[in-house]
């Protein structure tokens, strides 16, 4: 495996600027969040700090709130109350246009089913960030298939997403996500529809580049031997963070 | 025990010294336990009594100056190991059951007691992660007996983590 990510967006699309740290050294931080669906509660005074390139897991059992957590982390629910931090900016205060423009430029996503765009080919759908980022076809293109090549699946580059394995599909999704070199990659059972040794193959590339982009990521699992990918991990019950330890 | 067996399957391939087949032993099963020389001797002496194994001697002084060669009722002792199931572990003796129990019985916090193992074996199995990553095929695969066996460990923890209310009243009556 190479160690390196591909350079080309440097070029292209460079990274986004140094969003700064809290005093304590959080990049990103949930502050007392509490959030209800109805009559149910899914987080009760949830905290959590993630600092600047660390692997962070969440884990708890099902209906605990990680993924509800995870997604008011990325800017995708907004707490009822509570505020979310990113380099000391108020994601909870920002306008809908505001959280979607930092998602897209600072933030990567990877899901457990993939959810590429079906009608793309796996180079498409890698470059599609860069696109929406401003980038030419034809670079965003060239760089989505170093990506690819990068996470060793550079076969399905001219596929679309329907024609590749659950964990070819995977990679392409990781692929998707880091191409814009994102300060923080949020992952929801990245490897939950996979089976032990592919899994294992997207976690290893997954991790690996993250690390050599330098981006912080959150990782939900219920998984321990997922977990086990984490610099350490924070455990969420009945929505609220248990506790967070340090590796 | 599985020395006596691992040794006799070694000697399959051709006859060897004690020191040879230590070595042989160590690079493919002694991952963190090297076997120690006085077994190595020990486990042969009694393979040679039960006519497992013979010795070649050569000219010279000390131990290593005999090749040990497996027999035919060594390799039908080999067949008849490796076709012999293991007897899975029964777990029924958890130390960290127990700790569960004594800590709601004396009053304590039990899911403290549960977060600390959890911490002990994620611990356990990033560490074995990182060996995994960085080692052969045989570096992988013992590392993945290990790490399903702390998984399953965890998934315990979870499961009593959510039941701890319970288990609580079922403990103090």
């Amino acid at each position: 495996m190479t160690t390196s990510p591909p350079a080309a967006s440097a070029s292209t699309h460079p990274a986004p600027a140094d969003p700064g740290t809290t005093p304590g050294g959080a990049l990103l931080a949930a502050h007392d969040l509490h959030l209800a669906f109805g009559p149910t509660t899914a987080l009760a005074s949830a905290s959590l700090e993630v600092h600047p390139g660390e692997v962070l897991a969440l884990m708890g059992p099902s209906g605990s709130g990680k993924s509800t957590l995870l997604h008011c982390l990325a800017g995708i629910l907004r707490p009822d109350s509570g505020r979310v931090t990113y380099g000391g900016r108020d994601l909870t205060a920002m306008s809908d246009v505001e959280r979607s423009a930092l998602r897209r430029s600072e933030f990567g996503f990877v899901f457990q089913f993939g959810q590429l765009v079906p009608e793309l080919t796996c180079a498409e759908n890698v470059a599609l960030p860069l696109r929406l980022a401003g980038v030419g076809r034809r670079d965003a293109l060239g760089t989505a298939r170093e990506w690819l090549t990068r996470l060793e699946v550079p076969d399905v580059a001219d596929k679309r997403p329907g024609q590749t394995s659950g964990g070819q599909g995977q990679r392409v999704a990781v692929a998707r996500a880091l191409v814009t070199r994102p300060r923080v990659v949020f992952a929801d059972e990245p490897t939950g529809a996979l089976d032990s040794l592919n899994g294992e193959r997207v976690m290893q590339m997954f991790v690996a580049a993250a690390r050599d982009t330098g981006a912080a990521v959150v990782l939900v699992t219920h998984e321990a031997r997922v977990a086990a990918y984490s610099d350490r991990e924070a455990v969420v019950r009945d929505g609220r963070v248990r506790e967070q330890v340090r590796a | 025990m599985t020395v006596a067996p691992a040794l006799l399957g070694l000697l399959q391939s051709g006859p060897r010294h004690g020191y040879d087949l230590k070595r042989a032993f160590d690079e493919r099963f002694g991952q963190d336990k090297p076997l120690a020389y006085g077994q190595v001797y020990s486990t042969l002496a009694r393979l040679l009594k039960n006519g497992l194994v013979e010795v070649e001697h050569e000219p010279g002084d000390g131990p290593d100056r005999k090749r040990y060669a497996i027999t035919e009722a060594g390799v039908s002792d080999v067949a008849v190991w490796l076709a012999t199931p293991e007897k899975p572990e029964p777990y029924l003796q958890s130390a960290m059951y127990t700790k569960v129990v004594l800590a709601l019985l004396t009053g304590r916090d039990a899911a403290d007691v549960l977060d600390a193992q959890r911490t002990e074996h994620l611990r356990l199995m990033r560490e074995l992660t990182r060996r995994k990553s960085e080692g052969d095929l045989a570096d992988q695969l013992v590392c993945d007996h290990a790490l399903f066996h702390l998984e399953a460990d965890l998934r315990w923890l979870e499961l009593t983590a959510a039941r701890l209310d319970d288990l609580a009243t079922s403990v103090r009556g």
